[in-house]
């Protein structure tokens, strides 16, 4: 049911109406503000209005500012891939599968742990994209397993319950798997090793200078998105998804293994985090247990962010977030004279969360979802 | 003057017209029956007068103020109660707590009232309990005395949509909206109902807009029958009349011989 | 649920079921193998439950197969269906789970004594290994395991064997002895309290734990005392049901009194320890009492509650401490309280507004985001002139109360500080409840639509939920910064905020006393996210066991420890009715009841 509150001419608005209408204009405001500002000191730092929003401001050369394009996108990407996961659950479920960001720690810890034994037996260095691919399909094995496993025993027994309790079973799910993480694999970060020099070599692509470690990871994203989009598009387990976020009653009544679908989409969520924890050990060579809890939760905004339950909406929006995420601190708010932005990346994201849902709840691209999912 | 006056309410969702141009009214202390095939809009009706969707175009005037864009408590607070067709009771509250809750919109303790115990708090407390057993001792004794504090979920279903009814009176509307009030009822159940429905009006003085499919019932209760069909109305008038419109018989009543025949072959 | 078994059964009984028996073998082989892996014997086995004999560290491993083998027997008895007679089968059935755990372990066993995957496992050591074989060597480590596992799950299987009475004795106690070893430090507290220390001396050992006569005398006093003054107690109860309404609740007014008057003057005999930790317990019972408003009552999932502990906290810091950079005056502590009671509802409000009409999933995500936004804000540079950023406030002054200083060098002024606020929230939760506001706040999350379309304005009550939610928050958060004498963003973690909606749903949602109990149970025994609980060693697993709790209580027990009455027949509506049913108080036929 659809109801909006939106403009009410003729009675009384409520005092939260107006409010939020404050907040709306408040943050348009703010971000013109800020790109203006932005603006004028690219134009010349020295310039009035530069001077009043930020007295020390220097702009951004040409180049810093596609290197930060660059890797929020390249981290958008990785975003992009987990928020698939929990589009896919929303659409089917109709619940946010929390601990979807602990799958990819999964993926990343247990892509840490066969690179590292690649690397002692000396296999790492001489034979990287054999290495690449072994650590990827295993990531891809290991995750997918995390995410079936967790749906059985965790979500399963749940179905029809009330909405809040997978909720907070998905909750707990993510608190046990980043602990499990802690007691089985020691509570220190751990590290992937050193990368061949020729992949993290800077190479220039259409006037854009981009690390070669960058380029691995969007072009492995894309990859992935175009064998999803085959799956889910292409094959009868695709039409079988989607036929059972449509109305799983109905898709029952059709011939469809319900579960067993629902357990393929848990898998394929899996496989994706999977393949992104991958890339984030090749992009930051560093995993520790909560490194899938921020990503997670920002993979999500993303899914959000594209509208949920739509999965071209859900790895533009993870590019998007992660472009915004990279840019907005020293383009929207260094210009505003704010101090120590980068310390604000994560508020950033958080931010832009609640601004879409505030101005577009349904996401930039339109949402996906049958209408008990929506109520 | 007419105490619900719609003009030309339309309303679509995604391209499908669930009412066209609808007129519609209620004049005060009528009992007026909608009818219609499923599908034929009447929830959805029911729906925007009490705000729960907002139509895509017309008007909606409650005792000559316009109704559109108010939310659904508001409307209720303007006079207007509702029952739902899959009753929707607070299944985990107490039957007299359900007919408490309902009468939030009448009442005004605010937080300081209830930490202080304040003296307003209290026989504010003491009169919606009291109206509350009023209301529930209007269907007998199956809902007072030791029901009063089981939760609604033992009810029977019957009883679960008195205790509907009761709700929604609760609300001291003007304009009870009933959406079919004796669904799943016994026939000696929705007899008495009937009775019911015609006190309803007789002792506490509502105005009632009821969806109906039993024609017993609609029959022995309303002044006026609405047909809606496609989300238009197909015919209006006395029941006499309505029952004998070529056009009714053809889009509702032809239809349900015709569901009865293969409900019987069915159950056979 | 237990039903009555009718003689007139229609169906046969069902058959033992071997398959089940495997599947938990499994899982027991499994469990075992994990617990051991997680470091758990290790970590745990400086503490002794009954010394010499017993440490928590074998005691996290023997449980299992006990446990499973009683899970594994125990099974659901339906109207109508006769139930299988137990017998030597159900004895066979534990062992075999009970050797399966067993053999879990053996297995591990021969692994860690054959590979070497110490590199990813950090304890995949010959610790582990000398302490799996009792210190022996492997082989006869292995034979114990195997007779000790199928022991147990022999025991386990019995329990549904031998008279009802007889297992109740003794899961009795065993209970107490686990309990009243546990309470250890608590226990000899209080008796040092009383002059009592006799009593602790004689049945604890010096390092800890149990001595074996010590946890003799416990058993026999846990099996001796029920039935030397049960049937008195039994009678008393008896007698005040039978009173008229008013004497009753006269009675419990009292009973409530004495009560209170006694948690009042308990802090006098309790050490620094133990007042320390209830401390903590009461600071978050009020988090959990205030979350168990939004959460409990209004059913508004709130993941970012840690938001209004800090706000409360920072705002106390701020306005108290000469050391806060942006706001000099020194304002003395219960001004400062009523400015932050003002300023988070306000808050509460700000946060509440934009999230209150989105949908249930997502308002959790973002109130989770909101809640880090504001530790992130705390942290940043960009404030620090207010908040001191990464450094924080230091100095900040303790409560003055006229007899003496409220401060964090003298945990039993906090704990009676704590106590006064918790008896306030409680009120305020209490009369809260059985309020217009209340009923409003039951209806939405009965029914968020039709509680609107009754007349509750669903977006007002829902923001009051959020304001008296944050207040309650604000009052543990001005008490923090008072008890701790400084305040660092890292205090306000996510974490935090997890750790509070654990207690309310392991006590129990909705429900006060339920709150009250779990923050006992795990902030008390497990400990808070940064206080360490009764059992210290359980630090490095207290998370672990938290996430497992969560899963587990919303699988088998969404009502947690402490049901409220209507929130389980919600979550067990199926059950409850059927119950209800059979009790005749489902009104089947229409006609007019009695």
């Amino acid at each position: 049911m659809t109801t909006t509150h939106d403009a009410k001419p003729t009675t009384r608005v409520l005092w939260v109406d107006r409010f939020l209408t404050l907040i709306r204009i408040t943050f348009i405001v703010v971000i013109s503000v800020g790109l203006l500002a932005f603006v004028a000191q690219q134009i010349n730092p020295q310039n009035p209005f530069a001077q009043w929003a930020n007295p020390d401001a220097t702009g951004l050369t040409a180049p810093q500012f596609k290197g930060l394009l660059v890797t929020g996108l390249a981290q958008g990407a990785m975003y992009g891939l987990i928020a698939l996961g929990y589009s896919m659950v929303y659409g089917v479920l109709g619940f946010i599968n929390f601990a979807h960001g602990e799958v990819f720690m999964v993926g990343a810890m247990s892509g840490m742990i066969t690179s590292n034994k690649l690397a002692d037996a000396g296999l790492w260095e001489d034979a990287f994209l054999l290495c690449l691919l072994f650590i990827v399909v295993t990531s891809i094995l290991i995750s997918t397993a995390t995410a079936v496993i967790m749906e059985r025993i965790a979500y399963r027994p749940l179905r029809g319950a009330p909405r809040l309790i997978p909720l907070i079973t998905s909750i707990g799910v993510s608190f046990f798997l980043q602990n499990m993480s802690v007691v089985l694999l020691g509570p220190g970060a751990k590290s992937y090793p050193a990368l061949p020099a020729w992949l993290s070599q800077k190479r220039s692509l259409i006037g854009f200078q981009i690390e070669g470690t960058k380029l691995v990871v969007l072009l492995t994203a894309a990859v992935s998105m175009a064998g999803l989009w085959f799956l889910v598009e292409r094959t009868r387990t695709g039409k079988a998804m989607r036929a059972v976020a449509e109305d799983k009653e109905i898709a029952a009544l059709m011939g469809i293994d319900v579960n067993r679908t629902i357990v393929k989409t848990f898998a394929v969520g899996g496989a994706m985090a999977g393949v992104a924890g991958i890339l984030w050990g090749i992009l930051f060579r560093s995993v520790i247990h909560t490194t899938g809890f921020l990503p997670g939760i920002k993979a999500f905004s993303a899914a959000v962010v594209g509208g949920i339950g739509n999965l071209g909406g859900a790895m533009a929006g993870g590019l998007s977030l992660g472009a915004a995420e990279a840019t907005a601190p020293l383009v929207l708010l260094e210009p505003l004279g704010v101090d120590g932005v980068s310390q604000l990346r994560d508020a950033v994201a958080f931010a832009v969360l609640i601004f879409v849902l505030l101005v577009r709840p349904s996401g930039l691209f339109g949402e996906r979802l049958s209408d008990d999912e929506r109520a | 003057m007419n105490m619900l006056q719609i003009r030309d309410l339309s309303v679509t969702f995604g391209g499908l017209h669930a009412l066209r141009s609808l007129d519609f009214h209620v004049e005060e202390g009528e009992i007026v029956s909608v009818i219609g095939p499923n599908g034929a809009g009447k929830t959805t009706f029911f729906n925007m007068i009490s705000g729960m969707v907002t139509p895509t175009s017309g008007e909606i005037l409650f005792e000559g103020e316009s109704l559109l864009n108010l939310d659904p408590s508001q409307v209720t607070e303007r006079g207007i109660a509702r029952t739902f067709q899959n009753v929707r009771l607070f299944a985990n509250m107490t039957i007299l707590e359900n007919v408490m809750v309902a009468q939030h919109c009448r009442t005004g303790q605010k937080i300081f009232g209830a930490l202080l115990q304040t003296k307003a708090f209290k026989s504010e407390e003491i009169a919606i309990r009291e109206y509350g057993e009023e209301v529930l001792s209007f269907f007998g004794s199956r809902l007072t005395g030791y029901r009063l504090n089981q939760p609604a979920s033992v009810l029977s279903y019957a009883n679960r949509r008195r205790l509907e009814i009761a709700r929604a009176m609760a609300t001291r509307p003007r304009l009870l909206l009933l959406d079919e009030p004796v669904a799943g009822m016994n026939p000696r159940e929705s007899a008495e109902l009937t009775g019911l429905i015609g006190r309803l009006r007789s002792e506490w003085g509502f105005t009632i807009v009821m969806i109906e499919h039993d024609m017993s019932v609609v029959r022995d209760v309303s002044d006026r029958v609405v047909v809606l069909d496609h989300g238009e109305t197909i015919a209006q008038g006395s029941y006499d009349r309505v029952a004998n419109d070529p056009k009714v018989v053809e889009a509702y009543l032809g239809r349900q011989v015709k569901d009865k025949n293969a409900d019987e072959e069915t159950s056979s | 649920m237990t039903a009555t078994t009718n003689d007139t059964s229609t169906f046969e009984a069902p058959g033992l079921d071997w398959r089940r028996q495997i599947r938990f073998s499994l899982i027991g082989a499994l469990s075992c193998a994990f617990i051991a892996l997680a470091g758990m014997p290790i970590g745990l086995d400086r503490r002794s439950i009954v010394y010499p004999v017993l440490s928590l560290g074998y005691l996290s491993l023997l449980w299992v197969p006990f446990v499973l083998a009683t899970l594994a027997g125990s099974q659901v008895v339906l109207e109508g269906m006769g139930e299988r007679e137990r017998d030597t089968r159900d004895l066979a059935a534990g062992a075999l789970v009970g050797l399966g755990s067993a053999l879990g372990l053996v297995g591990l066993m021969i692994l860690v004594k054959n590979f070497d995957l110490r590199d990813p496992l950090v304890n995949w050591s010959p610790q582990l290994l000398d302490l799996l074989s009792f210190n022996r060597s492997t082989t006869l480590g292995m034979l114990i395991w195997v007779v000790l596992g199928t022991t147990l799950g022999l025991l386990g299987g019995a329990m549904h064997v031998v008279p009802a009475t007889i297992r109740a004795k003794t899961m009795t106690v065993v209970l107490s002895v686990l309990l009243v070893s546990v309470l250890e430090t608590f226990l000899t507290d209080l008796l040092e309290g009383f002059g009592l220390e006799v009593l602790t001396d004689f049945i604890y050992y010096k390092r800890g734990g149990l001595e074996i006569l010590g946890a003799l005398l416990v058993a026999v006093l846990a099996i001796a005392i029920p039935l030397l003054v049960g049937s008195r107690i039994k009678g008393v109860r008896a007698r005040v049901q039978k009173m008229p309404p008013d004497e009753r609740s006269r009675v419990n007014l009292v009973l409530l009194g004495v009560g209170a008057a006694l948690l009042l003057i308990l802090p006098f005999f309790l050490g620094k320890i133990t007042n320390e930790l209830l401390a903590n317990v009461g600071m978050f019972v009020l988090l959990a009492l205030g979350l168990n408003i939004v959460v409990g009552l209004a059913g508004i999932l709130d993941l970012g509650y840690v938001a209004f502990f800090a706000v409360g906290g920072y705002t106390t810091a701020v306005l108290t401490s000469p050391n806060s950079p942006g706001f000099s005056p020194e304002l003395p502590w219960p001004i400062a309280l009523i400015i932050v009671i003002v300023l988070t509802g306000l808050v509460g409000l700000f946060i509440g507004a934009p999230v209150i009409r989105m949908r249930g999933d997502y308002l959790a995500i973002v109130t989770l985001g909101f809640g880090e936004i504001i530790r992130l804000l705390f942290l940043s540079d960009w404030l620090s002139g207010w908040f001191g950023g990464a450094q924080g406030i230091t100095n900040i002054p303790g409560v003055d109360v006229g007899i003496g200083t409220v401060k964090g060098t003298d945990p039993r002024s906090v704990f009676l500080l704590v106590l006064v606020f918790c008896g306030i929230a409680v009120y305020i939760s209490w009369r809260l409840e059985n309020s217009r506001l209340g009923r409003a706040w039951m209806a939405i999350r009965e029914d968020e639509d039709v509680a609107e379309a009754m007349g509750v304005n669903t977006t007002n009550t829902k923001l009051m939920a959020f304001v008296v939610g944050a207040v309650l928050a604000s009052f543990s958060g001005a008490i923090f910064s008072a008890k701790v004498g400084s305040i660092f963003p890292t205090s306000f973690l996510m974490l935090v905020s997890i750790i509070i909606l654990v207690v309310v749903i392991v006590g129990g949602m909705g429900n006060i006393a339920g709150v009250i109990v779990g923050a006992l149970v795990l902030i008390g025994v497990l400990g808070g996210p940064k206080q360490p609980g009764l059992l210290q060693e359980f630090s490095q697993f207290k998370l672990l066991i938290y996430g497992a709790l969560l899963i587990w209580m919303m699988l088998k027990r969404p009502e947690g420890l402490v049901p409220n009455v209507r929130r389980s027949r919600e979550l067990h509506q199926d059950e409850f009715l059927q119950d209800a049913w059979l009790k005749g108080e489902i009104d089947t036929d229409d006609e007019d009841s009695p």
